[in-house]
């Protein structure tokens, strides 16, 4: 037993011999729980999770032998936990609104009584592996829970519990090690949350995480198992857009981190989820979540421990074999929470108070997202997609800009399109993905192989638009060309036809690739027969004033995804749109030049 | 311990004094000094060791004699004593009262750093408050358990905005307000704390209002106490008492300004400014005091003023702030000067509960509509303005004259309004179908056809 001898913020300076750095410690007549981050001789220096206030020097504190580690088993799934995995619902049962300090609630109920399937191929004598699969439990309708062997549990399996209901703590199996120690097996296991969970080796990713939204899965595509970040100032749609493919993304289990953010959001997502449900499933989309949260009144330790408690279960599900989605909202507050515990330590800061440790630090995280082949021979992924807050929306600072190295997708969300309600706010210039040509193999194999090149065409339009754009606000639209005017509008129609996208459209919130290439081939057919008819002497005045063009602009909220016949046939409709106009100028050959304009 | 006095005070400097020899001082218990004066001044554990007790000094370390300085520690935190009777009063920035009535009496002490809220217990906030403002209720609606700041500058109206919002808000359907109000101003000048006062006097509401008043010439130091003492108030109100509180803090610069000024005497590392790292984090903690409860009738609304230093959004203040706060009503100077008023400056306004508080079931189908259609037109029309400037209104095409026209009406008649006009959610929308019929039907995406046969003037 040691005791405190300083108390400074929610750093702890204890004379405590014998902990090792991580370990987790217990201070105080409150219990409070934090981890040694420091050691000199007999003193330690430890961060709590939770406030100091009220601590006296002299109380007492014992270090408990572990490593902060989550709890992985059936109970996670539809659940919300804080930064060190307290299950908040049922801490609100049991004491209320508020957060009371020095409570400790087991992350998984202790009295729920699961169902459990042995794997049938699992017989007494046999050989078993850390993570392998011991059998099945059907946690919600949607997912079943393979129940895994600790990783690094490894020996000959003497016994394992028939099919029947067993609570997480009952022992459901016994291994005999290579040292002969007998190791009891549960529905559950634990592990340290700093430490990245083993696989046998890295996969390459191959397919997109479709998440509904145009501007991302046409434009800067993001692969399941794939990295990507959301930059952007205050109220440019971060939140709003994680929330978009918390809800409509491809994936098996999504796991949202709400780090250092609004409480409000959080609430947003526990009110909405289960009255959604999931477009590729039919079910509620809450039986697939997963809700960590340290919310930015919450306390600053926590919060950065929050992120690695939420790769932590992110990892653990793809060690099932699954695809998971973890959104840590924001990156920036896990940061600020790193820079603040280093200010106190007296480290040296490098840039804008941030330890020199800061990208690195950053690095090791997103580099536990990936496709890989699991302990038990699966696949299953974890994509990591990281809001950033740059202080005055300036991505030159260090936060953004390190992670800016460590993503492959970065859709860069801008403040002047926030400003005119251009919604999801991504800036179609600033952002990039490299997963674009593997992307394209699952557009071309599964949706149409012209995918790529009309992606691209609608780029070079909105790049041209841009150009011509700067010319118009130096000496106005009337200088330009018929052409240059029609590459305008047709940009413009892009832009409102398409990229365009509110969350709050209830038709159009998700849209499916398949829409989502009707669109874009549809808009750009409007562009070329146009241009054609430019070329052919029409001005660009007569074209902008044709109705088409509005109508376009708001097909994408007249027609969902289920309904793709009916703007099927409004898009076969469009050379008829233009008919009059070719009669008028090309009245040799209408037909003809009819059939020269189709693609 | 609570009744030692001590002796020890080791060393002192701005307003941070060091006591030795005073073991097992709990880590945030609230201080008391009586300096050689018999003058007693408060402070605040901020960190604590056997040898050595760092206190902070809330009235400042001046003219300190450490020999003759007597500290009791008193093992406790700073707290503010609730009651109903809270209602009507006036407290100085501590939560001691200063409207010469006698102490609010109450075994009920309430710890004024409060306990963070559980996610799981929040409520979402759903509830439209109509404020009867136009640009605010049109285009960045307010609800109930919103924190929604206003971001200002030196000599723009935002005290009579935010007076306005308090005599107007109501909920629709309700003959009036059933706020009660928690007023907090931190380094606000004397003349800005009588404009509130009179102005809830005048509307008759004095006795419903609590006052926590820390002026621009009281300690600085001070100033960390007041928001907090006055969000404790307001808590008891909305989540014992079942009253619906509207929070008026300002300024929050001078309140960051002191945060400023603390942590550089306790030499914490700076992130931008001079301002320290946990300026988000210390921020946070007030802010999300506003909000629901599941199974509690009150709630807390919370108005925070803040003047943007330089009129610069980008300033850490109000840049943290609007990453924390629901949305922000931003006050522009350049509306101000034409004699806009409330000078509104709509795009970089946002409330982000909006979403969830308008439309069918809330205020009208159209609303969330018609506000995007606004924002989309206003922003277009602003570029057509800039072209204009540049190559001559004369050059414009009769588009974009029209654009031109609907950006000038819509500042005079739909942002432009009377400091006592109450212009209900329905004069609003259907004033805003006014100015958006000056446009073609077909340049009005945002809408639906539907919307625009039925409010569009020129529609066929
Ligand atoms: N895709 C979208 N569709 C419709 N509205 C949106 C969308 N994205 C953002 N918005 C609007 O913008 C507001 C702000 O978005 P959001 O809260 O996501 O911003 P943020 O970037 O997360 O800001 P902060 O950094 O302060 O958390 C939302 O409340 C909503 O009104
Ligand atoms: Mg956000």
């Amino acid at each position: 037993m040691g005791k405190i001898l300083e108390i400074n913020g929610p750093l702890v300076k204890l004379d405590l011999p014998q902990t090792v750095l991580g370990e987790q410690v217990r201070v105080g007549r409150l219990g409070l729980v934090g981890e040694v981050i420091s050691r000199d001789g007999n003193t330690a220096l430890a961060q709590l999770y939770e406030d100091t206030a009220g601590l006296c020097p002299g109380e007492e504190a014992e270090g408990l032998g572990w490593p902060l580690s989550v709890e992985l088993g059936p109970g996670l799934l539809g659940g919300i936990f804080d930064g060190v995995q307290r299950p908040l619902q049922a801490m609100w049962e049991q004491s209320g609104d508020r957060i009371a300090r020095g409570v400790a609630v087991a992350s998984l109920p202790r009295d729920r009584r699961w169902y459990f399937v042995p794997d049938p191929g699992r017989r007494a004598g046999m050989p078993l592996a850390g993570g392998e699969v011991l059998g099945t439990v059907q946690e919600t309708e949607s997912i079943q829970h393979r129940i895994l062997v600790p990783p690094r549990v490894q020996g000959e399996l003497l016994e394992l519990a028939p099919e029947g209901e067993h609570t997480v703590e009952e022992v459901i199996g016994r291994v005999r090690l290579a040292d002969g120690r007998i190791e009891k097996l549960h529905l559950f296991h634990r592990w340290p949350v700093r430490t990245p969970r083993p696989f046998r080796q890295r996969d390459h990713a191959v397919a997109p995480l479709i998440t509904g939204q145009r501007i991302l899965d046409t434009f800067y595509p993001l692969l399941k198992g794939g990295k990507a970040a959301i930059p952007g100032p205050f109220g440019a749609g971060k939140t709003m857009l994680q929330h978009q493919v918390a809800r409509w993304c491809n994936a098996q289990i999504v796991i949202y981190v709400g780090c250092g953010e609004r409480g409000n959001e959080l609430t947003d997502v526990l009110e909405s989820m289960p009255t959604l449900t999931d477009p590729h499933t039919g079910r509620p989309l809450m039986e697939r979540t997963l809700l960590v949260a340290n919310t930015s009144n919450m306390p600053v330790v926590a919060r950065e421990a929050s992120i690695y408690v939420g790769i932590t279960l992110a990892e653990y599900f793809r060690d099932q074999g699954y695809d998971v989605v973890m959104v840590a909202d924001s990156t920036s507050r896990w940061a600020e929470a790193l820079r603040e515990v280093a200010g106190r330590l007296g480290q040296m800061p490098v840039e804008e108070g941030y330890p020199a440790y800061l990208g690195s630090r950053l690095a090791a995280f997103y580099e536990r997202a990936g496709r890989v082949e699991t302990l038990a021979g699966d696949h299953g992924s974890v994509t990591l997609i990281g809001a950033v807050s740059p202080p005055g929306g300036d991505f030159s600072e260090p936060v953004t800009s390190h992670t800016k190295e460590i993503i492959q997708t970065f859709w860069a969300l801008s403040k002047e399109l926030a400003d005119a309600r251009h919604y999801p706010a991504v800036d179609w210039l600033e952002s990039f993905s490299g997963y674009v040509s593997s992307a394209a193999k699952w557009w071309a194999d599964n949706i149409d192989p012209g995918w790529e090149a009309a992606r691209a065409a609608a780029l070079d339009l909105l790049a041209a638009s841009e150009e011509l754009q700067r010319i118009v606000n130096l000496v106005g639209v009337e200088a330009l060309s018929s052409e240059q005017r029609w590459t305008l509008e047709a940009a413009s129609l892009i832009k409102e036809g398409l990229l365009q996208q509110a969350a709050t459209d209830e038709v159009d919130s998700f849209a499916s690739p398949e829409k989502q290439f009707a669109l874009l081939t549809a808009l750009l057919d409007i562009y070329r027969q146009g241009m054609k008819l430019v070329k052919l002497g029409a001005p660009a005045r007569r074209l902008i004033q044709m109705p088409l063009l509005a109508q376009a602009r708001r097909w994408k909220s007249q027609h969902s995804s289920d309904d793709l016949e009916a703007l099927k046939a409004k898009i076969a409709a469009i050379p008829a749109a233009f008919e009059p106009l070719l009669l008028e100028y090309a009245p040799a050959a209408p037909s003809s030049a009819m059939e020269e304009i189709r693609p | 311990m609570k009744n030692i006095e001590f002796r020890t005070a080791a060393s002192a400097q701005g307003g941070l004094v060091v006591m030795a020899g005073v073991p097992g001082v709990a880590a945030g218990s609230r201080v008391q000094l009586r300096d050689h004066a018999g003058r007693v001044r408060s402070g605040l554990v901020i960190r604590s060791a056997n040898d050595a007790v760092l206190v902070e000094v809330f009235e400042g370390t001046d003219a300190l004699d450490l020999e003759r300085t007597w500290v009791r520690f008193l093992e406790e935190p700073y707290k503010l004593p609730v009651s109903r009777d809270i209602l009507g009063r006036v407290f100085n920035g501590s939560g001691r009262p200063c409207d010469g009535r006698p102490p609010v009496i109450s075994a009920d002490r309430r710890d004024i750093n409060g306990e963070p809220l559980n996610p799981a217990a929040r409520a979402y906030p759903r509830e439209f408050i109509q404020t009867g403002i136009s640009a605010i209720d049109g285009m960045n609606s307010l609800t109930r358990g919103q924190k929604l700041p206003i971001f200002s500058g030196g000599g723009l109206p935002h005290n009579q905005v935010a007076a306005q919002i308090v005599r107007q808000a109501k909920l629709l359907g309700e003959e009036s307000a059933e706020f009660v109000i928690v007023f907090a101003a931190f380094g606000a000048s004397h003349a800005d704390a009588r404009f509130f006062q009179e102005s809830f006097e005048e509307s008759g509401v004095l006795n419903k209002v609590v006052m926590f008043l820390n002026l621009a010439d009281e300690p600085v130091i001070e100033r960390l106490l007041t928001p907090r003492a006055a969000l404790t108030a307001a808590e008891y109100l909305a989540f014992d008492l079942d009253y619906h509180v509207l929070v008026v803090m300002t300024d929050m610069t001078a309140y960051a300004e002191a945060l400023r000024e603390v942590a550089v005497l306790r030499g914490d590392v700076p992130a931008r400014k001079g301002y320290p790292g946990y300026l988000y984090s210390d921020l946070a903690e007030l802010y999300e005091r506003a909000g629901r409860i599941k199974n509690r009738r009150g709630s807390i609304t919370m108005i925070p003023v803040l003047s943007m230093p330089s009129d610069d959004i980008t300033h850490p203040i109000p840049d943290l702030t609007g990453y924390i706060t629901e949305g922000q009503i931003v006050l522009g100077r350049e509306l101000s000067n034409q004699g806009v008023y409330p000078p509104v400056t709509v795009l970089p306004s946002l409330s982000r509960l909006m979403k969830d508080g308008i439309g069918k079931n809330f205020t009208r189908e159209d609303h969330p509509h018609v506000a995007s259609q606004l924002f989309a037109s206003y922003a277009k029309a602003l570029e057509v303005r800039g072209l204009a400037a540049i190559i001559g209104a004369e050059e414009l095409s009769d588009a974009d004259r029209r654009t031109l026209a609907f950006a000038d009406a819509f500042e005079r008649r739909f942002i432009n309004q009377g400091e006592d006009e109450d212009r209900s959610i329905h004069e609003t929308l259907n004033l805003a179908w006014d100015l958006l019929s000056m446009l073609p039907p077909e340049s009005l995406i945002r809408v639906s056809e539907e919307e625009l046969a039925k409010y569009h003037k020129g529609a066929a």
